[in-house]
């Protein structure tokens, strides 16, 4: 069983999600983010977020798997003050509603002040509702800008064992774990990280506080990177117990304090979600072992 | 005239009863607190922030009414089945319910805002409460975008166990509620009404979806021809004799039921090719509830 705790699944085909089940991923959690270029108005926002918390959601459930979501105003996005600020007004409706995991994907992107300004908004707002926050860190001036979100986290009072800070890399890895932090790599092929260099990063730091996602979105992306980073974890001699936690028991122990998400969710679904939102797992159901090809 | 006033006070009263022995005393509380909230401020945050939290707070158990139970909503509102309603979704339409400020218009207006920013379980149970909401010829609008959606339980949260269709939806909304529920997948014998508001235009339409799909070689269900049947035209016996002759048991059980209903000479001569089936017809052994989708 794995979780691919960080999913745009809004741009992923049906296919998709057959492999994905089919390779033993029994939930997703779609961040919400950028669709890859701005969207305009308010409006466009709180449909797209009612959308991953809706459609997007049945669709998952069609194919047996759990389906969360973190809501949030992206780090691009804010830099547009007028949507930003009437994003903000939507955002605590929308972070209260059922399966919603975290505050997120939020962070800097060029680290401007308006990205600023919303970031630590943000994060009140999730000590407010007592929600865990993901955070997404800068592909430019990554270092500076992974150790400068810690800083502000730090700032507002938030523990770090309700923080992801996600796709960390070599050069961050150690500071976020030093800190307390959980620690997200996102296994994408040509940007971010890879596979083998996952396998150094947990023989070296162990598995503790590590979470394997797959990020894929409307890029050239690989929804099945948590599985077959798994495989790979495993071939390279990591040991069952540790790769269970990368790819499946931490990110749930982080956004299961959030109270929306827990096994049981796939193992034993309310009989409400079993009539209506969740058709089950095929895998579980048949007993067979997840297997990736 | 129906007093829309005293009727939502005789309904909140009856989803009150059927809570509170279901829940702790904690949880009533927040319920009756959220409640007055509510009551108070019908345009507040109140109103989306109870229905969002109403699954962490009461839990998503299913009602699992009594017989004593059911019939006290047999007097409240007639035709009103609860069949598969859960805690939080009856919690949901007391909120929705509590909101009633005696302007339907306004009340009409809210609805529709809730269901627009709502995720795929909160428009479940938003709109399960349909036939239990004042000033129903307002909600139309709200049931009939219900029925536009692909996604299948939220289509039937609308369309099945429910008297609104039956008492509310003109012919085309009737005719095209029926027809999407074949499209996507749904069964017809959930929905109230279903014989009584037959009629000449929707059975002409279904024989033409025969048509299409016969031609592209896919079955077409069984249910369909309950809605036939009386408006069954002289044309249309051929298709009928087609399913009578060539179909399996229960196709031609329902072709069987559909002859019989529809008062021609050549529908009674048809019959009388299948003279076991007329018979089990006539003494009312065989009837639609026995025709399974």
């Amino acid at each position: 069983m794995f979780i691919d705790p960080h999913a745009h699944m809004i741009s992923r085909t049906t296919d998709d999600y057959e492999a994905m089940a089919k390779a033993g991923i029994v939930a997703v959690i779609e961040p919400a983010f950028w669709v890859g270029q701005p969207r305009t108005n308010p409006g466009s926002y709180a449909d797209y977020l009612s959308h991953i918390l809706g459609f997007e959601r049945f669709r998952a459930g069609q194919f047996g798997i759990r389906h969360y979501c973190c809501i949030g105003l992206n780090s691009k996005e804010a830099n547009n003050e007028p949507l930003a600020e009437a994003v903000m007004e939507l955002l605590p409706g929308f972070a209260v509603k059922e399966s919603v995991v975290a505050i997120g994907e939020i962070g800097y992107d060029e680290q401007t002040d308006l990205e600023d300004s919303y970031f630590r908004r943000q994060l009140e707002l999730a000590k407010e509702l007592d929600l865990p926050v993901m955070i997404h860190t800068p592909h430019r001036d990554k270092k500076r800008g992974t150790s400068r979100s810690m800083d502000v986290v730090e700032e507002h009072g938030l523990a770090p064992d309700r923080v992801v800070i996600d796709h960390c890399n070599e050069e961050t890895v150690q500071e976020a774990k030093d800190r307390g932090f959980w620690v997200g790599f996102s296994i994408y092929p040509h940007s971010k990280m890879t596979a083998d260099r996952m396998l150094n990063i947990v023989q070296q730091y162990g598995p503790e506080q590590l979470i394997v996602d797959s990020a894929c979105d409307w890029g050239v992306a690989d929804p099945l990177s948590v599985p077959k980073t798994a495989a790979l974890l495993a071939n390279g001699g990591i040991g069952e117990e540790a790769v269970r936690m990368v790819t499946y028991g931490n990110a749930l122990a982080v956004y299961g304090k959030s109270g929306q998400m827990q096994d049981a969710d796939w193992l034993q679904p309310d009989a409400i979600d079993q009539r209506t939102l969740y058709q089950g797992n095929t895998i579980l159901r048949g007993g067979q072992t997840p297997r990736v090809e | 005239m129906p007093n829309l006033e005293t009727d939502t006070a005789a309904r909140i009263a009856l989803l009150k009863a059927w809570l509170t022995p279901r829940l702790s005393s904690e949880q009533t509380a927040w319920l009756d607190s959220q409640l007055a909230k509510v009551a108070d401020a019908p345009d507040s945050s109140a109103l989306a922030v109870g229905i969002g939290l109403a699954p962490r707070k009461l839990g998503k158990a299913d009602l699992a009414l009594s017989q004593a139970e059911l019939q006290e909503a047999e007097n409240i509102r007639p035709d009103l089945d609860p069949t598969g309603w859960s805690i939080d979704q009856t919690a949901r339409m007391l909120f929705v319910l509590a909101s009633f400020d005696g302007d339907d218009e306004a009340f009409a207006a809210r609805l529709g805002r809730l269901v627009a920013q709502g995720e795929v379980s909160e428009h479940i149970a938003l709109l399960r409460g349909l036939p239990l909401y004042p000033a129903p010829a307002k909600l139309v609008p709200i049931a009939a975008e219900g029925i536009r959606t692909n996604i299948l339980p939220v289509f039937e949260a609308v369309a099945h166990v429910s008297p609104f269709p039956r008492e509310a939806f003109s012919e085309a909304q009737w005719n095209q509620m029926v027809l999407k529920a074949l499209f996507i997948g749904s069964c017809l014998s959930p929905i109230q009404g279903l014989d009584e508001r037959r009629n000449a235009e929707l059975a002409e339409v279904l024989i033409d979806y025969v048509h299409e799909r016969w031609a592209a070689g896919r079955p077409v269900s069984t249910e369909l021809w309950r809605c036939v049947g009386p408006f069954t035209r002289k044309r249309d016996v051929g298709d009928l004799v087609k399913v009578l002759t060539g179909g399996d048991d229960q196709e031609k059980q329902a072709a069987a039921l559909a002859l019989a209903e529809a008062e021609l000479p050549e529908t009674q001569q048809a019959l009388q090719a299948v003279p076991e089936l007329a018979a089990a017809i006539r003494d009312g052994r065989l009837t639609w509830s026995g025709v399974k989708a």
